[in-house]
């Protein structure tokens, strides 16, 4: 843990004041924190305090009313979900969102598929570009399953997978993109204690090895003071917190959240 | 006992990609290959041809087209007659335009057209899905069948209002019109559709089919690893229309040589496809084949079985045949919803532990 807390350099991504509504909700207002490059940041907050949305909007899915989204110095507002993966931001879903009708392997292969270069003559052809390019990125996928442990099932279809298997498969396909922001909306949703061991040890060795900066939304509080480097809360659409575990866990704002307050 | 891996070791990433990784399923495949270019052309006859392998493979290829679409983009189509005309009446406006143009770039020509009408009609399906889509994709049916029906210029300002394809020659040998030989057409019609079945295989294993099968799994998480939506589905338009429209092409030029629209292009045969799709079983090359034999040769050894064997009167027979064909259809949905291609598969699976299945 000390070793890789020495690593966080510059902000990667910086959330500006973003306010975000639908009709008379307010999903989101004057939301400010960033994500600095090699952390682990946890998102934490009550149900419904904006968490989900809050990646919606960086993955630019939800396009805010107002404020700025900084990513690798290029400032934007709203963007389309695929460019935002163009630029390097991956995510897995809090309901697993797989392609269930294609086997682990096809599902973690289209996460390469931004990768693949040769055009459309030579995938009718399947021969030349198109044919190396298949071998060289299934290599790069072996990888990644060796490194999830996934072997056994490269061959399933991920419908028939049981649900932690899935969240793993999940995990798989957004590394295959090699990204260098990654958004895990509650991956540890749904698992016992040993899964989610599992899944922590994967988070960081993500992390450690790749280098790659996750930003990941939990509600296991054991979990996310653990693993991750800062914590931001949110709370009905408002930041109130932002800090170190340990300065989180202190508090009085977020306690009151969590415990409620008293009644005078 | 014949079916089995075991002992067949993949170490390359280039083996266990092959199509057919299995040794007996190329066995298989080459025999199943020898037997439908070398042997069949021998004794094939105008029958036969004509009834029974020519709609075999026209519909093939169009329920392979289909099945690119509904099965693998997951983007439903209610269209296939109308691009099957449009197809058709490409490939007569071509040929009748440039007598001198060589079949097969009329053909693939019909197929370009084809491909853009479908792109245009795609269009739709960025916005609505599912039913929906299936509603518009319907009005491009009716569009389409109207259009070939009212403006004549479509078919040379003929008083019948069909078209009727010229006698045209291929390597020297005479492959439309009717003074062609059963065996030139069949070998005619199965090349395009071998070429054109490779080609599917080839897309759909490879990045293109990935794209298409993320967007019908779960268009949201595609968007987000990078597919864009609009391409994929457009693409998907499009080659799916291209191959429905060489399929039409084929149908008029080859198989039937004359064609009046609503009769040959109607919503019927629409739906017929989607049958054979559904039936071969969704996102699968094998199923559209398989589908589209069991709708096209199923009715045929059923006639023959009543009338030749049993001696009904064929009126009766044509009755007990289609409400027989209806029972089997959803027979088949029942016991099997994914198709015969699963059927197959399942038996692959069984076969490869029998006879000790534990």
């Amino acid at each position: 843990m000390t070793e890789h807390s020495k690593k966080i350099g510059d902000p990667l991504l910086k959330v500006d004041n973003i306010s975000l509504g639908f009709g008379g909700v307010q999903a989101l207002s004057n939301i400010s924190f960033e994500i600095r490059e090699h952390e682990i940041l946890a998102i934490i907050g009550p149900n419904g305090a904006g968490k989900t949305s809050m990646l919606n909007v960086i993955n630019g899915f939800y396009h805010p009313q107002q404020g700025t989204i900084t990513f690798r110095g290029e400032v934007r507002r709203a963007m389309r979900p695929y460019i935002a993966a163009r630029q390097g931001i991956a995510r897995t879903f809090q309901n697993v969102a797989l392609f269930k009708g294609m086997s682990t392997l096809d599902n973690i292969m289209t996460g390469r598929n931004l990768r693949m270069q040769s055009n459309f003559f030579w995938q009718i052809l399947h021969y030349g570009p198109a044919r190396r390019e298949e071998i060289e990125h299934r290599r790069r996928v072996e990888e990644i399953i060796d490194f999830l442990e996934i072997q056994a099932i490269r061959r399933v279809p991920v419908g028939k997978l049981p649900y932690g298997l899935q969240k793993r498969v999940e995990l798989a396909r957004a590394l295959a993109m090699e990204p260098e922001l990654l958004l895990l909306d509650e991956p540890m949703a749904g698992m016992n204690v040993e899964e989610k061991e599992d899944m922590s040890r994967f988070i960081l060795d993500v992390n450690e090895q790749f280098g790659t900066t996750i930003a990941l939304i939990e509600h296991d509080m054991g979990v996310v003071m653990d693993i991750s480097d800062r914590v931001v809360v949110l709370d009905y659409g408002r930041k109130l917190a932002d800090g170190t575990p340990d300065e989180v866990r202190g508090n009085q704002g977020v306690i009151d959240a969590y415990l409620g307050v008293p009644h005078e | 006992m014949l079916y089995r891996e075991a002992g067949q070791f993949k170490t390359s990433y280039e083996a266990d990609q092959a199509v057919f990784p299995i040794r007996q399923d190329r066995w298989v495949i080459a025999v199943v290959l020898i037997v439908a270019l070398a042997a069949v052309p021998l004794v094939i006859e105008d029958y036969w041809t004509n009834a029974v392998m020519l709609p075999f493979l026209v519909y093939a290829l169009a329920a392979l087209g289909l099945n690119i679409l509904v099965g693998y983009c997951g983007q439903i189509s209610l269209g296939t007659g109308g691009f099957m005309a449009v197809g058709a009446f490409a490939a007569f406006k071509l040929t009748t335009m440039f007598p001198g143009m060589n079949l097969i770039a009329v053909l693939l020509l019909s197929g370009l057209v084809t491909a853009g009408v479908g792109v245009v009609f795609g269009l739709p399906s960025l916005r609505i899905k599912g039913f929906y889509l299936a509603v518009a994709t319907l009005a491009a049916q009716f569009f389409l069948v109207w259009l070939f029906n009212k403006v004549e210029w479509f078919y040379n300002y003929n008083a019948t209002g069909q078209i009727t394809m010229p006698p045209r020659e291929i390597f020297g040998f005479l492959v439309t019109g009717p003074a062609a030989k059963p065996a030139v057409k069949y070998l005619f019609a199965l090349s395009f559709v071998i070429v054109f079945a490779v080609v599917a295989k080839n897309l759909v294993r490879g990045r293109i089919g990935r794209m298409w099968m993320s967007i019908r799994d779960m268009d949201i998480a595609a968007e987000l690893i990078g597919v864009r939506p609009l391409h994929s589905k457009l693409s998907a338009f499009a080659v799916s229309s291209f191959y429905i429209g060489v399929a039409g092409g084929l149908l008029f030029t080859v198989w039937l040589g004359a064609a009046e629209v609503t009769e040959a292009f109607g919503i019927d045969k629409s739906f017929l496809v989607l049958f054979m799709v559904i039936i071969g079983g969704l996102g699968s090359v094998l199923g559209s084949f398989l589908g589209a034999g069991f709708l096209v040769l199923m009715p045929i050894l059923l006639k023959n079985f009543m009338v030749g064997g049993l001696g009904i009167s064929p009126v009766v027979a044509k009755h007990v045949e289609i409400t027989t064909m209806g029972v089997l259809i959803i027979l088949f949905l029942i016991v099997e919803p994914h198709g015969l291609a699963r059927l197959w598969q399942i038996t692959k699976e069984k076969l490869r532990l029998w006879p000790f299945p534990y």
